[in-house]
């Protein structure tokens, strides 16, 4: 791996994304993007008797059809690394219970998806692993119980609150060539503007976004127009706006190639306040949808800047304002003709 | 300037969906309304069949809510019909009963002593503390306005 100045690894060897997996929920299922999913689930308990084991069955599945895809078993795999919202890690660190694949944990909040799909490519790059498995998941409910009410409770509708997205990612990292390649990842610093507005997590988090996409095209001297997509994991229709302005007002325009994964997930009929939230949202968007654009070549480059509110849901009682992260990362199309410099 | 981490709480304001406070208010109104219309109906039926005076009806009107509230948290439509009620169905008894029927639901896995029986008022739990409290000191001061008068 070389460094490009302090924030951003470029791996020296070419990494691919062999293949990804994705399962989500309901309400995923009836949005735009539902048929780039592998598993649509009809109900939000997956089959389950609670909502924690619907999570569990979410990771699981994605992984399943990730590794098939890939023509791998779980014997085939060097290192797990995965990441979820519950306390603990819970549903990451029992999904490795049964997959007894050697584990690394990783906790980022929402920017879970991103941490992991670069730390993997880094441990395929410098050789420790040939094949890395890595995961995220969420869960509307347990996300719900983990920060807010439980959920029958009926709260009442903040128009910047987010909702959680139901689902789960999975790829497999390995040096093999396959159709995305994993180029660059920008690793984001810890950042906190003194929002203590635990519904308002898009306000919140935006100058995280923005403080990494500003480095990492510090870091490698590109601009937007090098990009066919920078889509950020959950800023909402709240959030998105305002990364747009802070970059805007140091020069760099990026409202013509910016999504966000939280707003591309739903229709806006959808009933999910200001867009999808947690970290299967930038996972089964970027997994899903954006994986299949590359490998078939519609998409070259893209940046995928994933979001995380690493709050609990004591330190805003405790009135402390809330640090938030976003890594960054850069995938390519290897279709010929069409890999990028 | 947006850029400015210290000034940021303050300037990202204009930013921020405008929350309809008239509109919210309104909804409330017409749906806080209706739950106390309907507990009329309920309250009338009971002194009207079952020769309770009005005051004696009051207790099973009340009853009769909490039991009609806590069987739709169970099937799942009060947390839908609060989203558009807002404070109208959180401030009557229903709501009260809601948030203990939803939390008793949450923690059913975690076992029946430590799950439910502890978890039960974790959200009630401020409304109970703050009636208590201010009753007692409510009672204090009556206590001192008799003596005076």
């Amino acid at each position: 791996m070389s460094r490009l100045r302090k924030q951003t690894w470029r791996y020296d060897h070419p990494i691919y994304l062999a293949a990804t997996g994705t399962a989500v929920g309901p309400l995923e299922g009836q949005g735009p993007l539902a048929r780039h999913f592998d598993k649509v689930y009809g109900s939000l308990d997956c089959g389950e008797k609670d909502w924690i084991n619907a999570e569990r069955t979410l990771m699981r599945r994605a992984i399943s059809f990730c590794l098939a895809k890939a023509g791998k078993q779980e014997g085939d795999i060097d290192l797990f690394i995965a990441g979820d919202l519950i306390d603990q890690s819970e549903t990451s660190n029992f999904i490795a219970r049964e997959n007894r694949i050697p584990f690394l944990d990783m906790f980022g909040a929402c920017s879970a998806s991103m941490e992991t799909l670069a730390t993997a490519a880094q441990m395929v790059d410098s050789g420790v692993a040939d094949n890395v498995l890595c995961a995220v998941s969420s869960h509307n409910a347990t996300a719900e119980r983990q920060f807010r009410y439980p959920t029958e409770y009926g709260g009442p509708l903040i128009p910047t609150q987010t909702f959680t997205v139901t689902g789960a990612g999975a790829a497999v990292v390995t040096k093999d060539p396959g159709k995305v390649r994993v180029k660059e990842a920008t690793i984001g610093r810890v950042i906190d503007w003194g929002i203590d507005d635990p519904n308002n997590l898009g306000t919140a988090m935006a100058p995280a976004a923005a403080d990494t996409i500003w480095t990492h095209f510090q870091d490698t001297g590109r601009s937007p127009a090098d990009y066919d997509m920078i889509v950020t994991g959950d800023l909402s229709s709240v959030g998105s706006p305002i990364l747009k302005q802070l970059l805007s007002e140091k020069g760099l325009d990026i409202s013509n190639v910016h999504y966000d994964s939280g707003l591309m997930l739903y229709s806006p009929e959808q009933p999910v306040n200001a867009g999808g939230s947690g970290c299967a949202c930038s996972a089964v968007v970027t997994y899903g949808y954006l994986f299949k654009k590359l490998a078939e070549g519609s998409l070259r480059r893209i940046l995928v800047v994933a979001t995380g509110a690493l709050l609990k849901n004591t330190t805003t009682k405790q009135k402390d304002t809330i640090p938030c992260i976003a890594h960054g990362v850069v995938l390519e199309s290897a279709k010929e003709g069409k890999e990028g410099t | 300037m947006l850029n400015e981490p210290k000034n940021y709480k303050e300037n990202v304001k204009a930013f921020q969906p405008k929350i309809p406070y008239v509109r919210n208010c309104l909804k409330a109104f017409l749906f806080g309304g209706m739950i106390c219309l309907i507990g009329q109906f309920i309250q009338t039926f009971y002194m009207h069949f079952f020769d309770y005076s009005r005051r004696e009806a009051g207790d099973p009107t009340v009853a009769t809510l909490i039991l009609i509230s806590a069987l739709m948290t169970g099937f799942g439509v009060y947390d839908k019909i609060a989203r558009f009620a807002g404070a109208g169905s959180i401030v009557p008894v229903t709501g009260f009963a809601n948030s203990i029927t939803s939390a008793a639901i949450e923690h059913r896995n975690e076992g029946v002593v430590l799950g439910i029986a502890t978890n039960l008022f974790s959200l009630a739990g401020a409304v109970i503390v703050f009636g208590v409290v201010s009753a007692a000191i409510l009672g204090i001061i009556r206590l001192f306005l008799e003596q005076v008068f």
